[in-house]
C-alpha cells in the first residue's frame, strides 16, 4: 500500500498553475505582434503605436470586443449566436430612427434599443431550448429575419442622433476612447460574473455537459437563455456606440463589420472551446485586440484586403491548432 | 426497527420492456443492502427511481414514513438521498472541489465562496484518507479510480442519509476496494442506509447485511447475508448453478504472434514481451503502474517511441489504432463510455464499426456474432445507450471479435459483467485462445487474472518487475507489484 501512496501524489497534485494556458498564450502572441508589427511599420518609416495608431486599435476593438463577449458567454454553455451582425444593424436604426435628433429622446431610445435586443435574446434563447433548434440554424434563422426586414424596410441610412449623444462615441480619457473604458469594465464584469458567481459556474457546467448539470439541479435551459439575452444586449451596446460615431442609424453597419463571424472568430482566438465548458473573457478580449492590432497594421503598410482576411484566416487556424495540441499534451498521462 | 427507505410494488416499462416488475424494497439505517442480477435486471433502473432520476409508472416510495415523489435528482438529494452513478457524471475541465459542490455552489456575499467549498472538500477527502488528490485539480488529470472517488465525495458533501452506489468498485483496483470497504464501514457507523450494486461476489459477502436479487426486472429473493451461501446467490441469479468459474488452461503453446522488444514511451520503459497463440497471458499491477499504457502502446492509441515489435515474425511499426487494426491487433477497452462505443448508434453499427472502417464493408453473421457474447439477437437494432452497462460491455467485446484478430489486448473486458456473463467471456477468451489468437488480458480482479492467466507479468512503475506461472498466489502478485518481499 505504501508504495502505491508515496508513488501517486506527485503526478495528481499539479494545479493549472504554472502552465501555459491558451489566456497566456493570447497575449504572448499579441504582444510579439506589437513588436513585429511595429518594426514592420517602422520599416516603412512610420510608427504603430503612436496616439493615432494606438487610438485607431482601441476604437475597433471596442465594438467587436462588445459582440465577442456576449458571444463568449454563448459559447461557453455550448451554444452560438449568428444573429449579432443584422440586429446591430436593426438596433442602430431604432435607436437613431428614436432618438430622431432630439436630445430629449437619447433615454427611451436607449431604453427601447436594449430591450428589444434582449427580445430578440429572449427569442433566439427559448427557440434553442424550448424548441430544440440546433443553436446554429436558430441564430442564422432569427439573422435572416432580421436582413430581410431590413432589406424590405430600409435602403440606406436613416434617423439622427443629438450632438450631446455622439460625445460617447468620441470622448476620450487620455489616449483611450470613452466607449473602450466602458468595454472593458463590463468585460470585468463579465469576467467576474463568469468566475466568482454561482450562475457562472453553471454556465460552465452546462456547456461542459448538459446531461451532468441537469442532474446536479441547475436550470440548463434557463441558462442558455440568459446567456443569449445578454449576448443580444451586447449586441444592442455596440450598435449604440456605433451610432454615436455615425450620426445615424445604418441597415448594413453590423453586417459590413463581419461582427457575427468575426466575434465568433476572437472568442476562439482567445481559446475558448467551441462546444463549450472551457475558456473566458480575458482570452476574448486578446483575442479581439489581435484582430484589431492586425487589421491596424495592415492598413499601415497597406497591405490589399484579400491579403489581409488570408492572414487572418491563417492566424485563427493555427492558434486552434496549437490549442488541440497542448490540450493533447495534457490529455497523455 | 423502522426502515429509512420503503418502496413499495414498483413498476417500470421502457419502450414495451418490464425493467421493474412490482418490487419491494427496504433499506435499514446502518444496513449494507446489496442489489444484485444479471446485467439488464433492473438494478440501475430502481436505483434511478430511488435517487428521482427517474419516475416509477406505479408504486410509491416511504422516506422516515412520509410518502414521497421526486420530479429530479435535486428533490431526492434535499430529502437526503444520493446516488453514485454507474457511468461517471464528472465535469472533466472543473476542478474536484468544483465538481463535489456542483449545484450546490456554497456562497458568500454575492459570489461563490471558494475558499469554504475547497476546504469543506478536502476535509471530506481526508475522512477518506485520499491524499493523493487536491481540491483544485481538474478531474480531466484524475485516473479513472479516483474520479471514483470524487463521486464518492460528492454524495458524501450532500450529507445523505440514504447512499446508492451503482458498482462503484467497477474502475476500481484492488488496493482501492480496500478503502472503500473501509468508507462504506464508517458510513454505516454513520447510521446512513446504503444500497450497494456490484457483480463482484466477495464484496457482496464482505460489506452487506442484506441481500437482493432480481432477475428480468422481478425479485427473486430477499435474505440477510449470513443466511445465503455464495453458491445459492449465483443459483438465484442466473436461475442454474454455474460449474466451474475458469475454463481449463491452454497445453500447448503455439508459435510467438507479437513480440516486443525493449519498448518505451513516455510511461513505459523496457518492455519485452512475447505473446504466442493459444496462451493467455495476465497483466498485473497497481493502478498508475502502466499495464493501460502497455495496452495502449500494442494498439498503437499511445505508440512506443522506442523499441521493436514483431508481428508473426515481421517487424512492423504501429503508430496509430488503424494501424494496429490492420495488424490484427484488437484492443478492448476500459471506458467503453469514452473510447469504446458510439452510443447512439445501434448494436449492429456499433459491432461492425472497426471491421467496416478498416477493412470495408462486408457481411458476416452480427446476430452469431452477438449470440456468441451472451447478447440477446433481437437487440441488434437498439440504440446502445438503451442497453443496461454490461451489456454495452459486451457490444464492446464483439465489435472486436468481428475483425478476427490475430492478439487481443483485453484491458478490463468484464468490467461491469455479471457472473453469468463473466463466465461466458472466459468461455469465449479460452476459445480464442485455443484457435491460434494471442491474449494478454488486464484486470484489477486478482482472482480472475489468476485464474485465467497461462502466465502472469506484474508491472511496477512503468516496466515489468517479473514474471510468475499460472495459479500463483495473489500475496505472490501483490508483493511483486509493490516491491515488497520477495
Ligand atoms: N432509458 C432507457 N430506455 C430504454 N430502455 C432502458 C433505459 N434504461 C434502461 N433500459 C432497459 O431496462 C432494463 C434494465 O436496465 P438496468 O440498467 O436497470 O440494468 P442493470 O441491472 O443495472 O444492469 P447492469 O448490471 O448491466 O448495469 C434493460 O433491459 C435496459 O435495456
Ligand atoms: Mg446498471
Amino acid at each position: 500500500m505504501t508504495a502505491t501512496q508515496a508513488a501517486q501524489p506527485v503526478r495528481h497534485n499539479a494545479t493549472s498553475r504554472g502552465r501555459v494556458t491558451p489566456t497566456l498564450m493570447v497575449y504572448l502572441a499579441l504582444v510579439v505582434l506589437l513588436v513585429v508589427g511595429s518594426v514592420l511599420v517602422a520599416m516603412r518609416g512610420g510608427v504603430l503605436l503612436d496616439h493615432g495608431g494606438i487610438l485607431n486599435i482601441l476604437t475597433r476593438s471596442t465594438v467587436l470586443g462588445l459582440v465577442a463577449i456576449g458571444q463568449t458567454m454563448v459559447i461557453l454553455t455550448g451554444s452560438l449566436d449568428l444573429s449579432p451582425a443584422y440586429l446591430i444593424g436593426l438596433c442602430s436604426l431604432i435607436a437613431a430612427e428614436t432618438m430622431a435628433g432630439d436630445p430629449g429622446m437619447v433615454v427611451p431610445a436607449v431604453l427601447l434599443t436594449v430591450g428589444f435586443a434582449a427580445l430578440v435574446g429572449l427569442v433566439n434563447g427559448l427557440v434553442i431550448t424550448a424548441l430544440k433548434v440546433n443553436a446554429f440554424i436558430a441564430t442564422l434563422g432569427v439573422a435572416l429575419i432580421i436582413r430581410g426586414y431590413l432589406e424590405n424596410t430600409y435602403t440606406g441610412p436613416a434617423g439622427s442622433v443629438p450632438r450631446g449623444f455622439q460625445h460617447l462615441g468620441y470622448d476620450r480619457i487620455g489616449p483611450v476612447p470613452l466607449s473602450t473604458v466602458v468595454m472593458l469594465v463590463i468585460a470585468v464584469a463579465v469576467w467576474w460574473y463568469l468566475t466568482r458567481t454561482k450562475g457562472g459556474y453553471h454556465v460552465y457546467a452546462v456547456g461542459g455537459d448538459a446531461e451532468v448539470a441537469r442532474l446536479s439541479g441547475i436550470r440548463t435551459g434557463r441558462t442558455i437563455v440568459m446567456t443569449h439575452v445578454l449576448c443580444s444586449v451586447m449586441a444592442g451596446l455596440a450598435a449604440l456606440f456605433l451610432v454615436s460615431r455615425l450620426g445615424s442609424g445604418a441597415p448594413l453597419v453590423g453586417a459590413d463589420g463581419g461582427y457575427d463571424l468575426e466575434s465568433i472568430a476572437a472568442v476562439v482566438l482567445g481559446g475558448t472551446l467551441l462546444s463549450g465548458g472551457r475558456g473566458g473573457v480575458a482570452g476574448t478580449i486578446g483575442g479581439v485586440l489581435i484582430l484589431a492590432t492586425l487589421d491596424t497594421v495592415f492598413d499601415d503598410l497597406g497591405v490589399t484586403p484579400f491579403l489581409k482576411d488570408v492572414v487572418r484566416g491563417a492566424v485563427l487556424i493555427v492558434a486552434v491548432a496549437l490549442y488541440a495540441r497542448s490540450q493533447l499534451a495534457r490529455r497523455a498521462r | 426497527m423502522a426502515p429509512i427507505v420503503r418502496m413499495n410494488g414498483i413498476n417500470k416499462r421502457f419502450l414495451g420492456v418490464d425493467a421493474l416488475k412490482d418490487i419491494d424494497l427496504e433499506l435499514h439505517a446502518g444496513e449494507v443492502h446489496a442489489l444484485v442480477g444479471e446485467n439488464g435486471a433492473g438494478k440501475s433502473t430502481l436505483m434511478k427511481i430511488l435517487a428521482g432520476a427517474h419516475r416509477p409508472d406505479t408504486g410509491t416510495i416511504v422516506l422516515n414514513g412520509q410518502l414521497v415523489s421526486f420530479a429530479s435528482p435535486v428533490h431526492a438529494q434535499r430529502a437526503g438521498i444520493a446516488i453514485v452513478h454507474q457511468e461517471m457524471t464528472l465535469l472533466p475541465d472543473r476542478s474536484v472541489a468544483e465538481n463535489v459542490y456542483l449545484g450546490r455552489e456554497p456562497v458568500r456575499r454575492g459570489h461563490v465562496d471558494r475558499a469554504r467549498m475547497q476546504a469543506a472538500t478536502a476535509d471530506l477527502l481526508d475522512r477518506l484518507g485520499e491524499r493523493g488528490i487536491t481540491p483544485r485539480t481538474p478531474v480531466r488529470r484524475l485516473p479513472v479510480a479516483q474520479q471514483q472517488v470524487v463521486e464518492i465525495v460528492k454524495a458524501l458533501s450532500m450529507d445523505a442519509r440514504v447512499i446508492a452506489m451503482d458498482e462503484p468498485t467497477a474502475a476500481l483496483a484492488e488496493h482501492e476496494v480496500e478503502l472503500l470497504y473501509d468508507l462504506v464501514g464508517r458510513l454505516r457507523a454513520d447510521g446512513i442506509a446504503v444500497l450497494y450494486v456490484s457483480h463482484r461476489m466477495r464484496e457482496v459477502f464482505d460489506l452487506s447485511q442484506r441481500i437482493t436479487v432480481l432477475k428480468d426486472g422481478a425479485l427473486v429473493t430477499s435474505a440477510a447475508t449470513t443466511e445465503m451461501t455464495p453458491d445459492q446467490l449465483v443459483r438465484a441469479m442466473v436461475g442454474r448453478p454455474l460449474d466451474a468459474m475458469f475454463p481449463d488452461r491452454a497445453k500447448t503453446r503455439g508459435p510467438v504472434r507479437v513480440s516486443v522488444r525493449g519498448g518505451g514511451n513516455e510511461r513505459l520503459r523496457d518492455i519485452t514481451i512475447d505473446l504466442a497463440a493459444g496462451e493467455i497471458v495476465g497483466l498485473a499491477g497497481l493502478q498508475g503502474a502502466g499495464r493501460s499504457a502497455v495496452a495502449r502502446a500494442l494498439t498503437g492509441v499511445d505508440p512506443l517511441t522506442r523499441g521493436e515489435v514483431e508481428v508473426d515474425d515481421r517487424p512492423v511499426r504501429i503508430r496509430s489504432p488503424r494501424a494496429a487494426i490492420r495488424h490484427g491487433i484488437a484492443h478492448v477497452t476500459e471506458d467503453r463510455k469514452g473510447e469504446g462505443l458510439a452510443l447512439r448508434q445501434t448494436v449492429r453499427d456499433n459491432t461492425m464499426l472497426v471491421r467496416n472502417a478498416v477493412f470495408g464493408r462486408s457481411r458476416i453473421d452480427v446476430d452469431r456474432l452477438l449470440g456468441s457474447v451472451g447478447l440477446a439477437a433481437g437487440r441488434t437494432g437498439q440504440e446502445v445507450r438503451f442497453l443496461s452497462g454490461g451489456n454495452q460491455q459486451k457490444v464492446v467485446l464483439a465489435k472486436w471479435l468481428a475483425v478476427a484478430p490475430k492478439v487481443l489486448v483485453a484491458d478490463e473486458p468484464t468490467r461491469g459483467i455479471d457472473v453469468g456473463a463473466k463466465r461466458g467471456v472466459y468461455e469465449l477468451l479460452r476459445e480464442l485462445a485455443c484457435s491460434g489468437v494471442a491474449i494478454l488480458m488486464i484486470s484489477s480482479e486478482l482472482p480472475e487474472l489468476i485464474g485465467m492467466s497461462d502466465r502472469i507479468l506484474v508491472m511496477r512503475d512503468g516496466h515489468l518487475a517479473g514474471e510468475l506461472p499460472a495459479g500463483s498466489s495473489e500475496e505472490a502478485v501483490m508483493a511483486l507489484a509493490t516491491g515488497s518481499g520477495a
